[in-house]
């Protein structure tokens, strides 16, 4: 299988992010509206200087019309993409390919998600006809699977690994703290979260992301029209999505204490970008912290730990924001929130903060050099899964 | 030359719950009494236990039914026939045919005297779930289970009993009624009752002695019942005879299914030679007598009534209430799931209703849900079925989720990976979450998940083997 990528060719020239929040007072066109907006500002543009757009949303809009409408776009190529949770960062994807293949010479890729507007807590899939065996458990359960696996597999006291990834929570809602886009703002000790009441398996509400509204895009160009727009511009390293084939959930050998699309999907962005110590090299990594297991597992599914150590390195503060290697630097999903077809862009634009010294003081990482950051999307659950990896970078290589 | 009738197998289902009576009065104030009913899950009805008692049957034998015969009074469906959906987790042969015999509790006995006077294998399947008003005699004293019996003749294999014979008397009189559309049943005084049936039972037991050529001596076993506890007891008494245990201690009245139930604990003990009369009370009185083989005692299913009696967990009374719906409790603010699609469910109905995999005919692989398309490669469309609902699994991991909907929260939801191949994971019922435990046991049970739109949506639940 070949997968060649398109490291350098396209950059990422403007980005716009909307605070995340229950935005009772605004509609899903608002948010587009103001999520394109800051975009265009960013890069210097307006919406008739760009190509083509690609919007990504799960459930809150169908087709490009729901776009091209809000912004009142005339006469563009438009698309609606869905892929799951990590349907934001496919909308990146498509709008790079789509600009390195010559078709185009500027895209925007835009994610929003209105959730708050369905009445109920938490994310709902919308509801296809069925034979009605479909599983109906909730993602919290599902990930909730991990940690008495992961416990078993490498002797870890169930106890302890319960206080992790509480410690993981701890840390985005440290950073989310120093965010003002994020929704919640307020430090949260471990030993809290683990006096909560559990909700699925062991996790409590506080080791679960919170539901929000929010929307997020990026405006990206030929990497050689790149300093036309910004002196700092952010180039496409990699992108790589992996769409598991459910096998896990009918494979007895999956043991549920490692997300393999997520490994496959860095093992491919790596070898995009040529990145052979990502812990070493990154400058930062922003990950899908949907649930705490879920980040805990990622540092060994994308390379930061060896398997069956993330659990000593999170509690050593390597993914601190003064870390070896900081995580989810803007908080994650824990502090923003999760609207789905939006945070995979959310998480690029902490990058583009970051990597271009934009982010606040209290928050900024300190890059020692390191001039790359990965992004990490993932959609589905344990077992039935799929994966972005992306990684972007300040200097051409 | 008549061939010999009789029962070629036969199965219960008494559902894991129980209610003590005495919770009733420790709510209500009022009400209960002693001794246990037994409850139907928020996931069973009718059709399922129904379904279970006849797997219990049909384990027990190689025959297969050339008809099914699904009686009760508290039907699941209306106007759509309710034996299909246990023709179906049967899978049964499309040429079976399968028919609904409800409306009075009296069906049920008629549906079993009719299989064993006519020709062919019949699979009859007795079901009955009983509700009562709070504090309500009936609420105490009934209970809810299935029973289900294979009938057939000589000829297409070995009988487990012969029937011998019966007789049955018919009088039009009110005891207990019900208008459609009503949960619950009412009655008029129970004296009148009493006195109504009492020419009745004079009347068939004689007719059945003579019709059978015994005395009532030569009746080692009388099993009596009927939903008026008074007639029952009292009448039955006068018989001459021994009377069989009518479980009302630990089981309960289970009205329609309760005949055959009582005929299957009776089978479960009854040595080879022993003549067994059934005597129902129902809008007059059925008589059915029969005589046990020498191959009874290879031939019962795998789990006795009493077996089953014995395996039990106690619900709280507001849990029972809630189970069927006279309380009605706040759900989990999630939304409730849509209904299902008759089309899916019918281009999957081997999987939905009858738990049928797909084996990959090359690499082995056991796909659950069955697929088109193996895993780890090979060709499209090499699949065998892989019929899995008497394989039994154990749990690899689990996890209690108390977030998502459930007719009754937490979900208890395990990883199971089935003897001989094969993993789903899949919702655990009848359990308490504090006995899950990685590396337990389970088996497969038909259930209904949830109903919206009026559509009930079966499928199949792990519960945990015990014992």
């Amino acid at each position: 299988m070949a997968s060649h990528g398109i490291r350098d060719r396209v950059a990422i020239v403007g980005m716009g992010c909307t605070p995340f929040r229950e935005h009772w007072d605004k509609s899903l066109d608002d948010l587009l509206i103001d999520a394109a907006g800051l975009a265009f500002d960013s890069a210097g543009v307006t919406k008739d200087d760009l190509d083509a757009y690609w919007f990504g949303t799960s459930q809150s809009a169908a087709s490009g019309i729901s776009l091209a409408t809000p912004l009142r776009l005339s006469g563009k190529p438009v698309t609606r993409v869905e892929n799951y949770c990590a349907t934001g960062s496919e909308a990146l994807r498509q709008a790079c390919y789509a600009v390195a293949s010559g078709a185009y010479d500027s895209a925007m890729a835009i994610g929003a998600e209105k959730v708050k507007d369905g009445g109920y807590q938490g994310l709902n899939a919308f509801p296809i006809p069925t034979d009605g065996t479909n599983r109906t458990l909730t993602a919290a359960a599902m990930y909730s699977l991990i940690l008495p696996a992961y416990a078993e597999r490498y002797g870890v006291d169930e106890d302890e690994l319960r206080r992790v990834v509480a410690r993981i929570a701890e840390k985005n809602h440290y950073n989310g703290a120093r965010n003002p886009l994020a929704q919640f703002r307020r430090e949260t000790s471990a030993e809290a979260i683990c006096e909560m009441p559990a909700v699925a398996g062991r996790l409590s509400v506080f080791d679960c992301a919170g539901v929000a509204d929010g929307a997020a895009a990026a405006i990206v160009v030929r990497a050689e029209e790149a300093h036309r727009y910004t002196d700092r511009p952010l180039y496409v390293k990699a992108l790589s999505l992996v769409a598991g084939d459910s096998s896990g959930l009918i494979d007895p050998d999956y043991d549920f204490t490692t997300l393999p699309e997520c490994a496959a999907a860095a093992t491919d962005a790596y070898a995009q970008a040529g990145i052979t110590d990502p812990r070493a090299e990154l400058a930062l990594a922003e990950v899908h912290d949907c649930f705490t297991p879920t980040e805990l597992v990622l540092m060994e599914d994308l390379g930061f730990s060896e398997p069956g150590t993330a659990w000593r390195d999170v509690l050593d503060g390597t993914f601190d924001l003064d870390g070896d290697l900081p995580v989810n630097t803007d908080g994650g999903l824990k502090s923003f929130g999760h609207p789905v077809g939006a945070s995979g862009l959310r998480m690029h634009y902490e990058a583009w903060i970051q990597l271009r010294d934009r982010a606040p003081e209290e928050r900024r990482v300190d890059l020692r050099g390191r001039t790359k950051a990965l992004i990490h999307n993932l959609g589905g659950y344990p077992g039935e899964m799929l994966s972005f990896v992306g990684i972007v970078g300040s200097e051409l290589d | 030359m008549t061939e010999t009738m009789g029962i070629l197998a036969y199965g219960a289902h008494v559902p894991y719950r129980r209610l003590d009576r005495a919770a009733i009065s420790d709510v209500m104030g009022s009400g209960g009494g002693q001794g246990w009913r037994s409850v139907a899950s928020f996931d069973q009805d009718t059709t399922t236990m129904g379904v279970e008692a006849a797997r219990q049957a049909l384990a027990a034998t190689d025959l297969d039914p050339e008809a099914l015969w699904f009686s009760t009074v508290a039907p699941a469906y209306l106007d759509k026939t309710n034996a299909t959906t246990v023709h179906a987790a049967l899978r049964l042969d499309a040429a079976a045919s399968a028919l609904d015999l409800g409306g009075a509790v009296r069906s049920s006995v008629g549906a079993l005297r009719s299989a064993l006077t006519g020709p062919g294998r019949t699979l009859v399947v007795s079901s009955d779930l009983r509700v009562g008003l709070p504090t309500s005699a009936d609420e105490s004293l009934g209970g809810d289970a299935a029973a289900a019996v294979l009938t057939g003749s000589a000829a297409d294999g070995p009988l487990l009993a012969e029937y011998l014979g019966g007789a049955s008397a018919t009088a039009e009189f009110l005891d207990r009624w019900r208008t459609p559309g009503d949960v619950t049943s009412r009655t008029w005084e129970e004296r009148f009752g009493e006195e109504a049936y009492r020419p009745l039972v004079e009347q068939a037991w004689a007719a059945a002695l003579a019709d059978v050529g015994l005395a009532a001596d030569d009746i080692d076993t009388a099993i009596v019942t009927g939903l008026h506890g008074r007639a029952v007891k009292r009448l039955g008494g006068r018989l001459g005879v021994a009377v069989a245990d009518d479980l009302i201690d630990t089981v309960g009245n289970s009205g329609a299914a309760h005949p055959a139930l009582l005929l299957a604990d009776a089978l479960d003990t009854a040595d080879a030679g022993r003549v067994v009369a059934l005597v129902v009370l129902a809008d007059g009185v059925e008589v059915l007598v029969f005589r046990s083989t020498d191959a009874l005692a290879a031939g019962r299913p795998s789990r006795s009534v009493a077996a089953q009696v014995e395996d039990r967990a106690d619900v709280a009374y507001p849990t029972y209430l809630a189970w069927r719906g006279l309380l009605e409790v706040q759900p989990p603010n999630r939304p409730a799931p849509n209904r299902i699609s008759a089309s899916a469910s019918l281009r999957r109905s081997d999987w939905k209703h009858g738990f049928v995999g797909s084996k990959d005919a090359t690499t082995g692989t056991t796909h659950l849900p069955p697929s088109r398309v193996g895993i780890g490669g090979g060709a499209v469309d090499d699949m065998e079925p892989a019929p899995m609902a008497d394989t039994e699994g154990t749990i690899v991991t689990f996890t209690v989720d108390r977030l998502a909907y459930s007719p009754s929260p937490p979900i208890v939801f395990a990883v199971v990976d089935f003897d001989g191949g094969g993993r789903m994971p899949i919702e655990l019922t009848d359990v308490d979450p504090a006995e899950v435990a990685v590396g337990g046991r389970v088996a497969m049970t038909f259930r209904r998940l949830h109903s919206a739109d009026g559509i009930h949506n079966y499928f199949w639940k792990a519960r945990p083997v015990r014992g």
